[in-house]
């Protein structure tokens, strides 16, 4: 055989072979192609084991031509090998669709009560001021619900809180023991334990003898609010309420206090925020006023100081209330305060 | 307290809409709920005052009058008129063609049309009270006072606003229009002119026809008295009577609205006795005698105990003191002889008393606020001399005034310096003088002998003596008696948008202890992801509900609320597991058959047994949970299955991994739990909870029936104290594989797999195991069951061979052989 006519049958090879390789289809014809002409008894592998056989200025040239056409058939191999299996991979995946608009797994969806999760956010407002979060017993003492905060047995201010009492007389007659009103009674407690400075909040339950209706809950949370130090002003506690109201209600809102009167503070104030409803145009939620009347607060009245054994002369403070359920009210828009503790899950999970 | 604007402007001038009014009374604590305004609504050009020129009869009806009415301007209009009581001369209210008007015939606000009425054109109307909602008559005309100037728009003549003040209980002097007028003064920069109380004293001395003795002195402050005689009992005046109703007091007969007007007027409780009624002419003030009957003023029959204070003749009670008149002395038809009596009681006294016999009224309400004692003289002088005016009679010489209860004004004083130690503003001194000022408070002279604690100890400058004032309070005013009192007086005064806003700069204090709270709300965190809802139920509840879980069986007492508000809320609860099945219930009804997750955290009320009565009681921090119904939402992945005991575990387990708990699970017996199917779990020493499906009994009880109610009960602080408190150690993960081997075991049925996984466990190359397989029944035999699992070794020394996992596995076996029997299953046989 001449030189030439090997080069030939090379060439001849390798078009037969790429007219080959363009026939077969999947991956498993590729594989036969490879092993009829590449593989250890392929048309071009026999080609090269021939080459032997030539005088040496001819080795190189068939040799050279011989591995030319074989680099050229594993290319073009690679290559349809890359474009077979991706066809096999799509033909797989398109059989794997699924209908993704049918639900998946439900997994429970848990969730914590609104009024717990506006006591939280209360509270993290004041902790981040400095203050402690305290709480205290529900069933109370007289003494520590009134008489330490400057309402004595029989002042009409008792009027106002109106109170389920624990069925029990002491030997003077009276009830010792109530279900605390209002949740002042740990200023009392509080202070008795500690000395100045004191900086805390407390939320809690408190009750009230009282016929419920949309604005009017028998049962239901508050959150106090105490500081007492030397120097602690009515400016600081319209600061500290103005940063409350920032974080909780929105940067606009503006607090207002006008005076009121609870027994245990003086001076007194009522505390209000600008209505974010019609930025105190009046509208319904403010009752046409522009404000909304959030708590009292105040500060501390002397008497309570000197009750505690804190010199009034020396140290001032102030106390803030807020009703938890009505600050959730405002904020999410809920015009039935009955809703908190009738525990409906259409309600509840809202939140 | 109802507070008519005219009324108010008698004393003080108001330069200000009685909005604007109501707005500042209320930034300054007098708080305005709402404004009443008469004549809002009248049509200000239609609705005018006319004179009634002549009265025609009309030519076909006898019960048709044909007036003619100027209405000014020149103007003249005849209308038809049905009301009996027009005639010529009257000033009357005139409304034209045209005008809005409420109908009494459709109940609705109308326009007035011209009529023809029996052949007459009648071209507007005469008003009765009714049309211009003044009043229920309808019968007549209204009248109007001969001075009322014609063509003037009724607003403008009769047309007034009644401002509705919710006084808070320090203010009794705002119960009373002065009260409130020298708020209005110092509010708005007027002056107040108070009544003048001058009258002749044409009588003889009162001391020779009246004996009056205040025998409990304690109780009666102060009694003042005035005796008229030769009056006469008839109606009082239109403007007296007018004032009355728009303050929300029904006119009765001149004398006892002399007495109310007054009592409105200053805030002062006055009682008229029938002076002929009074036996002995005598009054004694005296505590009532144990039994003593007293029918009072309406009619009710009152049976008296000591303390509570009368007023009696030589023998009889003829009031009850700051309350109510008695019967016996009332005013009557007859009566020409009245003694007028103005006192001041102790407080408490009146509210015990007002309380005991649920007799409160406006002297009491006022009373038991603890009014000032001067206002008594004053009240009675004003009284007096309104009765001499429009009942007529004589007035004796003088005034009864008693007064026992005497305390000289106390001057208080205000410094700069605790204005700026408070409000944290610094006033000039001229500035709170004139505020106090403005307020009815004088300029006192620094008492003598009182040592100023805090001066002694700090040693005052100089200066700041004169940054001190004394001030006295005004004699209405009884809620001023330290130096706080004042400040509070200048910041509502000057306002409290005048303070300004700033951060508190003292040191943040030291923390306490970490609390339960902490621990309690990452337990409601984690529970509420692990899938359950938070709900909160009431604190009170009713021993039926106890009941039901058998809480008042086996539980502590309850405590009892001597008040409650209905049965239901009767108790304090001593177990939250009734209300979480109650709620349950609630929202299976509501539920579209979802599965409900629910829990809550919160208190139980426990009587300390032995100390009831001197401590409060135990407050426990409880959680509950329960799960019921299909665990997947009806799913097209899973079939409905209900959910068990052990959905509630793996919620419990997830809790327990999370806050670093071991806790073990032991079968237990609960009287409202199934008793195959609850655990009690053990945390170190402590049992810190129940978990168990519902006993069916209950859950009928519940009205729960159908799917098992899963239950849990954790005590929130039994818990947190077994839990280790050290925080936790990172411990780092194996760089070793791990081995798995399963484990096919055939034990006595009544081994808990809880005890083998434990002695499997417990090996030292065993990092973990779980039961994948249980199997009781053919094949097994009689009395065992088959329980496999999977268990991973794996050392942090170097990689297991599975020779080494081998013998790990021998070992094992063989404990298990040895503590709880168990035997390789033979998956062959």
């Amino acid at each position: 055989m001449s030189q030439q006519s090997h080069i030939s049958d090379i060439e001849q090879i390798e078009s037969s072979a790429l007219r080959e390789l363009d026939a077969a289809g999947g991956l498993d014809e590729l594989e036969q192609w490879r092993i009829a002409y590449l593989g250890r008894r392929g048309r071009l592998t026999q080609v090269l084991r021939r080459l032997g056989g030539l005088a040496p200025e001819e080795r190189g040239r068939v040799g050279a031509a011989a591995n030319r056409a074989k680099a050229a058939l594993e290319q073009q191999l690679a290559e349809r090998e890359r474009s077979a299996r991706k066809s096999q991979i799509d033909a797989s995946l398109a059989e794997g669709a699924i209908d993704v608009t049918l639900p998946g797994w439900p997994s429970p969806a848990g969730g914590l009560h609104p009024t717990t999760q506006t006591i939280r956010e209360i509270c993290d407002a004041f902790v981040s001021m400095g203050f402690e979060v305290m709480e205290g017993p529900e069933v109370e003492w007289d003494r520590y619900n009134f008489e330490m905060l400057n309402i004595p047995k029989h002042h009409p201010a008792r009027d106002s809180f109106n109170t389920l009492w624990i069925d029990y007389t002491d030997s003077d007659g009276e009830r010792p023991m109530l279900l605390r009103t209002h949740t002042s009674p740990m200023q009392a407690r509080v202070m008795e334990n500690r000395r100045p400075p004191v900086r805390v909040v407390v939320p809690g339950k408190c009750y009230r003898y009282e016929a419920t209706d949309p604005t009017h809950e028998w049962h239901f949370s508050q959150v106090e609010g105490l500081a007492v130090d030397r120097g602690i002003t009515m400016s600081d506690l319209k600061g500290t309420l103005q940063e409350f109201v920032r974080r909780v209600f929105g940067p606009e809102r503006r607090v207002r206090f006008r005076c009121d009167y609870f027994p245990f503070v003086e001076p007194g104030v009522d505390w209000a925020i600008d209505c974010f409803a019609c930025a105190g145009e009046g509208c319904r939620i403010c009752s046409d006023s522009g404000w909304i009347e959030i708590a009292g607060a105040g500060m501390v009245h002397p008497n309570v100081l000197k009750g505690v054994g804190y010199d009034p002369a020396v140290y001032t403070g102030f106390a803030f209330g807020m009703g938890v359920e009505r600050v959730a009210m405002l904020k999410h828009g809920i015009e039935d305060v009955r809703l908190f503790y009738a525990n409906d899950l259409r309600f509840l999970r809202q939140f | 307290m109802r507070v008519p604007i005219s009324w108010l402007k008698q004393y003080v001038p108001i330069g200000v809409s009685s909005k604007e009014l109501a707005y500042r009374l209320t930034m300054a604590g007098i708080e305005v709920g709402e404004i009443d305004e008469t004549g809002g609504d009248w049509d200000r050009d239609n609705v005018i005052v006319g004179h009634v020129l002549k009265v025609d009869s009309h030519p076909n009806a006898d019960r048709l009058t044909l007036p003619t009415v100027d209405i000014g301007n020149g103007e003249t209009a005849t209308v038809v008129c049905g009301a009996p009581n027009v005639a010529a001369g009257q000033k009357i209210a005139f409304a034209r063609e045209g005008a809005r008007l409420f109908s009494p015939r459709s109940g609705k606000v109308e326009t007035l049309k011209a009529a023809n009425i029996r052949g007459v054109e009648s071209a507007g109307m005469v008003c009765s009270s009714l049309e211009l909602q003044l009043g229920e008559d309808h019968d007549g005309i209204l009248v109007l006072d001969d001075d009322a100037p014609i063509g003037m728009p009724l607003v403008d003549y009769l047309g007034d606003a009644v401002l509705d003040i919710e006084v808070t209980p320090n203010r009794p002097d705002c119960l009373s229009v002065l009260g409130v007028a020298h708020e209005v003064a110092a509010l708005t920069g007027g002056a107040v002119t108070e009544p003048d109380l001058s009258y002749p004293e044409e009588g003889l001395e009162i001391d020779g026809q009246v004996k009056i003795e205040i025998a409990n002195p304690e109780l009666c402050y102060r009694y003042t008295a005035s005796l008229i005689t030769g009056i006469k009992m008839g109606p009082s005046p239109q403007w007296m009577q007018d004032a009355l109703v728009k303050a929300g007091q029904r006119p009765i007969v001149n004398v006892v609205d002399i007495t109310n007007y007054v009592m409105l007027e200053y805030g002062q409780p006055l009682h008229a006795f029938d002076f002929d009624a009074v036996k002995d002419r005598t009054i004694i003030v005296r505590a009532a005698r144990q039994g003593e009957e007293h029918v009072t003023l309406d009619g009710e029959k009152r049976v008296l105990s000591p303390p509570m204070l009368v007023i009696a003749d030589s023998t009889d009670a003829v009031g009850l003191a700051g309350v109510m008149g008695g019967a016996n002395a009332e005013m009557r038809d007859g009566t020409t002889s009245v003694l007028l009596e103005s006192a001041n009681f102790d407080p408490v006294n009146t509210r015990r008393t007002a309380g005991a016999l649920r007799l409160r009224t406006d002297a009491s309400y006022r009373f038991e606020r603890g009014i000032r004692a001067e206002l008594a003289p004053r009240a009675l002088r004003r009284a007096t001399k309104l009765i001499l005016e429009i009942a007529g009679g004589h007035a004796a010489k003088g005034i009864i005034d008693l007064y026992p209860g005497r305390r000289e004004p106390r001057p208080v004083k205000i410094s700069r310096a605790r204005l700026k130690q408070v409000l944290g503003v610094d006033f000039t001194m001229s500035r709170v003088e004139s505020v106090l000022s403005s307020l009815g408070f004088e300029r006192a002279k620094e008492p003598e002998g009182i040592i100023d604690l805090i001066e002694a100890v700090e040693a005052a400058p100089a200066p700041e003596r004169d940054s001190t004032l004394w001030m006295t309070a005004p004699y209405w005013r009884s809620d001023i008696s330290i130096e706080d009192d004042l400040v509070e007086e200048v910041a509502r005064v000057v306002g409290y948008d005048s303070i300004p806003e700033t951060m508190l700069a003292t040191s943040i204090p030291p923390r306490g202890e970490p609390s339960l709270r902490t621990f309690r709300e990452t337990l409601k965190d984690l529970l509420a992801s692990a899938g359950m809802q938070e709900t909160i139920s009431y604190s009170l509840t009713s021993l039926e509900s106890l009941g039901k879980v058998d809480a008042t069986a086996s539980g502590p007492e309850p405590l009892k609320i001597a008040n409650p508000m209905s049965v239901e809320l009767a108790y304090l609860r001593t177990t939250l597991r009734a209300s979480i099945l109650e709620t349950m219930e609630r929202n299976r009804r509501v539920s579209r058959g979802e599965g409900l997750r629910l829990f809550e955290v919160g208190r139980v009320y426990l009587a300390k047994e032995e100390a009831r009565e001197r401590e409060l009681p135990d407050e426990r921090e409880m959680a509950v949970g329960a799960l019921s119904g299909p665990r997947f939402q009806s799913s097209w992945h899973a079939p409905r299955v209900n959910m068990d005991f052990f959905d509630a575990k793996g919620v419990l387990e997830t809790v327990f991994a999370k806050i670093g708990g071991h806790v073990e699970y032991e079968p237990v017996r609960d009287p409202i739990l199934h008793p195959g199917k609850a655990a009690r779990m053990v945390c170190g020493d402590a049992v810190v909870g129940v978990v168990g499906e519902v006993h069916p009994a209950v859950l009928e009880r519940f009205g729960l029936e159908g799917a098992p109610v899963v239950l849990f009960e954790l005590d929130v602080e039994a818990l947190r104290q077994a839990i280790p408190q050290d925080g936790r150690r990172y411990r780092s993960a194996s760089r070793f594989p791990v081995s798995h081997r399963d484990l096919a075991l055939v034990v006595d049925t009544g081994v808990p797999s809880g005890k083998v996984q434990s002695i499997i466990d417990r090996h030292k190359l065993v990092v973990g195991s779980t039961p994948f397989d249980v199997y009781q029944g053919e094949g097994i035999g009689h009395g065992k069951k088959s329980v496999a699992y999977r268990i991973a070794f794996q050392s942090d020394r170097d990689t297991l061979t599975s020779e080494q996992v081998d013998r790990a596995q021998g070992d094992i076996m063989r404990q298990l052989r040895r503590e709880v029997g168990a035997e390789l299953r033979d998956l062959h046989g």
